[in-house]
């Protein structure tokens, strides 16, 4: 009846619905009416945590430690009681940075850490592959206890049977096979798979169903209930001792056993796939915190009974008590039930193996592949076009590859095992991730170097102290490993590590692996500062809730937003990167420039996208490579550097502009004294033209009136004042002319005749023009010596021959009244000529000297009671002679006379013509 | 916000329970080879004491108000919003 055709069409059958099931799951999760969306499911789905290491091992566990395969599922039940405050966390976590495995959460929390994510991944394929390996064994060997029916026979020690193994491969392949259909579809952002959760769901049903309906049969149909079960083995010293704990060890591998489980319901690769990553809503956290434990206790109420059942049945002990579950119902004749627990042992196994590998091949091919081929791969693998293809090719190899090693593994290192052993050293490989996790979630201090020396010296401890007494026992190392030390070094025994002696194997290692894994991770985080990402990435993980997300570190690279589509749709696909920006674009409300720069929201969106398939490390390089932000360190201190130059700059300029601007205000400051001066200066000599104009204007009036007043003035007295008013106002008239002619000068208004004149003729037409002067004073001495080879000067002959006037006015003037002397010598001396004026006066006074260049300045009253001239004559010589480019100078004495000399440059015959055109310009 | 931390506070109140049921050095007590009805006390113990568990946890979820899972709906959204400032919670 149960023949192996049978029994293979039925299997087939079965996992024809489940693929039904996923598909349609998958259609509808498209169609956006997810079947999963809802807690039950979701509950379901973590009971992938039972695997047929539960449904046929924790029978044999009871019969070997009685109670004590109870730990194993006590410990989720307290995670899951505290699972609104941890798993929502990591959920919320996971949600925000799109985060795919757990490996890729612990290199995103220490600072996106490539080497992390690559070690996470290495352990988790080296530890789990016991674990899927005793799937593949426990389908085997149900399958073939199973068509022996009605026989009951253990399967042959498998090594050397051909078919048996050729068996156990096709079985293999065809759950490899299927965790590709399942698994690796497609790629998409989220990693999430609703078929496969649907499918999940599906098979934890049916397994508790099989387990139930065996649990209920023997219990109540072999047996009469519980009570009677308990009673007939209570007879049995060796069955009764399965009621308690017993001893110290006993309840040591209790605690430890809880532990374990309570980290593994969470840490296991594919625990963490369906209670996080696939999870669709955080408020079925909020009810699988009751429905779990629920069904943890429905799958476990009959474990002890068909133990003791199976005990009492088959008392010789010829049969496998990990195959009870299947061995009972075949002994009572009901093949049925047989059938109906190899499915549900099958149901165990498949769900295990499909959701493991899964997670296990996004782990690799994110976080230990893509970051390998990106780093040190071929160099234009981060040019290519399209790289979805590669990734889901990674991930089937790795499904393959996994599934693989399980059957090798089964067929050499597992035979020596129990179940539940080779389960248990999976769970402590698992366990290795909590400490990093828990740290990573509560405690910003932990670091990256803490986390990686934490799971690499857990790692290397769990192989010591597990893996390799694993291969001692199968043969590949020599049994005296195990059991004497290495070399005989009895301290450093696997199972005795430095002495610790009395514990079962893995509470052993639980107990060693987590102190050096614990102590690593506090000890080395408490010494090593993190870098400025993984201080960032702490904060972002332990106060997820305080914050809001997406923030993140900002990047400085610069990229255009066709770039990151080009990026997406290389690892997404084009239509999914198209819609993953229009996704965006609803999010921000607002269109985004398809040809423009990207802002930062927009790439750190884009670097999430990439986080969700291919991994927050790779999807770090990548957008490096896009954004080449390796080079923004340099530039930025290059920009930084530029600026403070800059600044330099401007300093120096802005200290040469103030320097200039107080030399300006300084030149102002001098300008205003000299204006002031020239004001007061201006303010005296109005004053004193007003004297001076006004004194001739007086004696005009007052003789103006004296005739006008006297009629009866006498002839000879009127004439002689009508004299006096015209003498004044010809004295006025002169005054006048040279105050004009003086303030032309000054002003630069005088027209001048400059050219280039022999000096000899001028001089002469001056005193000649000077005789005049003489007439009312026939008395003086005037003596002329003009130099017969005088050269010629650029003068106005007709200003020159004003300042020689001038100069022999004056001495005619001040010369002595008795006999006067006046002399006039003009010679040539050095290039220069010289003019001397000369008279025997009384001289000037050294006080003096420098006044009578003034205007209105004579000599003071000390020398005449009377002004003789208008003050004007000396001021005015000196402009002409400065026009000249000449000098005029006093040397005198008192009593002395005085001798004015005024000199003019020579013209030289070279510059001569050149001067001449000059001077007919000016 | 008190409510929440009120969840918490009882999340982590029926953790120490269960740690207390379970481990020793309650769990000794039980320890004993009598049993009730043919049941071994142990046993009996263990499997009431996890329906109590089971039984306080769903009274602590249905006690969740609503509003206070924020949900997070079946397509995650792109960047997390923000939560309230209310959102505070003392152990996450």
């Amino acid at each position: 009846m149960l023949s192996a055709p049978v029994v293979l069409i039925v299997s087939l059958l079965y996992l024809g619905l489940l693929f039904a099931i996923a598909s349609y799951g998958d259609r509808r999760a498209d169609a956006g009416r997810s079947i999963i969306a809802t807690p039950y499911v979701y509950a379901l789905s973590i009971a992938v945590y039972c695997t047929s290491w539960t449904f046929f091992g924790s029978v044999g566990r009871a019969v070997s430690s009685g109670v004590g395969f109870l730990p194993i599922y006590l410990g989720p039940t307290l995670t899951f009681v505290l699972g609104w405050i941890v798993v929502r966390k990591l959920i919320r976590i996971c949600k925000a940075n799109r985060i795919t495995s757990i490996a890729d959460f612990i290199a995103s929390r220490y600072g996106k850490s490539v080497s992390l994510g690559m070690l996470v991944s290495v352990i988790a394929v080296v530890g789990i592959l016991p674990y899927i390996s005793l799937q593949l064994k426990a389908i085997s060997t149900s399958f073939s206890i199973l068509i022996a029916y009605p026989d009951i026979r253990m399967p042959a020690h498998s090594s050397g049977v051909a078919a048996w193994q050729a068996t156990e491969l096709y079985i293999t392949l065809a759950l490899a096979a299927f965790a590709i259909l399942f698994g690796t579809r497609h790629i998409d952002a989220s990693e999430r798979h609703e078929g496969m959760v649907a499918a999940i769901a599906f098979e934890s049903l049916v397994k508790l169903v099989a387990f139930l309906a065996v649990g209920l049969f023997v219990t109540f149909s072999v047996f009469n209930g519980f009570g009677d079960i308990f009673t007939r083995a209570s007879s049995s010293e060796a069955l009764s001792r399965l009621f308690t704990i017993d001893g110290v060890a006993g309840y040591t591998s209790w605690v430890t056993l809880t532990i374990l489980s309570m980290a593994a319901i969470v840490v296991l690769p594919r625990q963490f796939q369906v209670l996080v990553i696939e999870n669709v809503d955080k408020r079925h956290v909020q009810q699988a915190m009751w429905m779990l434990p629920l069904y943890l206790l429905l799958i476990n109420i009959f474990v002890l009974p068909i133990a003791l059942g199976g005990l009492l049945l088959f008392p010789d002990g010829k049969v496998d008590p990990d195959t009870f579950v299947l061995t009972i119902a075949m002994q009572q004749g009901a093949p049925v039930l047989a059938l109906v627990a190899f499915i549900g042992g099958l149901s165990a196994a498949t769900g295990m193996i499909i959701v493991e590998t899964v997670a296990l091949a996004t782990m690799v091919s994110n976080d230990l592949v893509m970051p390998l081929l990106l780093r040190i791969g071929p160099r234009n693998l981060t040019e290519r076009k399209d790289l979805t293809g590669l990734l889901i090719a990674i991930r089937r190899g790795t499904i393959l590859l996994v599934l693989l090693l399980g059957y090798v593994y089964a067929n050499t290192v597992g035979e020596s095992y129990a179940l539940v052993t080779i389960g248990l050293v999976s769970f402590v490989a698992a366990l290795q991730f909590a400490p990093a996790i828990l740290a990573g979630l509560y405690w910003k201090g932990a670091t990256r170097v803490g986390a990686l020396s934490a799971l690499l010296g857990g790692f290397l401890i769990w192989i010591y102290t597990l893996l390799l007494p694993s291969f001692s026992r199968s043969g590949w190392i020599a049994a005296s490993f195990a059991e004497n030390g290495p070399w005989g070094l009895v301290l450093l025994k696997p199972y005795a590590l430095l002495g610790l002696e009395g514990l079962d194997p893995i509470s052993h290692a639980t107990i060693w692996t987590m102190i050096i894994n614990v102590g690593l991770l506090v000890g080395v985080s408490l010494f090593t500062l993190p870098s400025v990402i993984e201080r960032g990435q702490a904060v972002r993980f332990v106060d997820v809730f305080k914050q809001a997300a997406g923030s993140g570190r900002e990047w400085h690279g610069r990229a255009g937003v066709a770039e990151l589509k080009a990026l997406m749709a290389r690892f997404l696909g084009e239509p999914r990167a198209e819609a993953a920006l229009v996704r965006l674009e609803q999010e921000i409300n607002g269109p985004i420039d398809r040809q423009g720069l990207a802002n930062s929201a927009t790439v750190s969106f884009v670097e999430r996208q990439l986080a969700g398939a291919i991994g927050a490390a790779s999807a770090r390089i990548m957008m490096a490579s896009v954004l080449r932000e390796e080079m923004h360190d340099i530039d930025e201190v290059t920009r930084i550097l530029d600026e403070a130059s800059q600044l330099v700059l401007y300093s120096r300029r802005l200290e040469e502009k103030s320097r200039e601007l107080e030399a300006t205000s300084q030149e102002l400051r001098g300008a205003n004294e000299q204006l002031k001066e020239l004001d007061k200066l201006k303010d005296d000599f109005m004053a004193t033209v007003s004297h001076e104009i006004r004194t001739p204007l007086t004696s005009i009036r007052s003789f103006s009136e004296i005739l006008r007043d006297n009629p009866d003035l006498g002839e000879q007295e009127r004439q002689e004042f009508v004299t006096i008013i015209v003498q004044e106002s010809e004295r006025l008239s002169r005054l006048i002319n040279d105050i004009l002619d003086l303030a032309k000068m000054e002003a630069g208004t005088t027209e001048w005749q400059i050219a280039e004149h022999p000096l000899g003729p001028i001089v002469e037409r001056a005193v000649a023009a000077t005789s005049g002067l003489l007439t009312h004073r026939p008395d003086i001495e005037m003596s002329v010596d003009v130099s017969a080879a005088l050269p010629p000067a650029m003068v106005d002959p007709d200003r020159l021959i004003q300042v020689v006037v001038n100069l022999v006015s004056n001495a005619v003037k001040f010369c002595d009244k008795a006999h006067g002397r006046v002399s006039i010598v003009a010679r040539a001396r050095d290039g220069w000529l010289e003019v001397d004026v000369s008279d025997n006066g009384v001289g000037i006074s050294a006080e003096d000297i420098e006044k009578i260049f003034e205007r209105f300045q004579q000599a003071g009253n000390t020398l005449t009671d009377k002004p003789q001239g208008t003050g004007l004559g000396l001021p005015i010589s000196r402009q002409i002679l400065q026009r000249f480019d000449g000098t005029l100078s006093v040397v005198s004495e008192l009593g002395r006379g005085s001798t004015f000399t005024f000199r003019i440059p020579a013209v030289k015959a070279s510059i001569a013509a050149h001067d001449r055109e000059v001077g007919a310009v000016t | 916000m008190v409510r929440r931390n009120r969840t918490v506070d009882r999340s982590v109140a029926l953790f120490l329970l269960g740690a207390m049921l379970f481990l020793p050095p309650l769990l000794p007590v039980f320890n004993r080879p009598e049993r009730i009805a043919g049941i071994p006390v142990l046993y009996l113990y263990i499997f009431a004491a996890w329906c109590l568990l089971i039984a306080l946890a769903a009274v602590i979820a249905r006690a969740i108000p609503h509003e206070e899972a924020d949900s997070s709906a079946a397509a995650p959204p792109l960047a997390t919003p923000a939560p309230p400032a209310s959102d505070g919670d003392r152990n996450a």
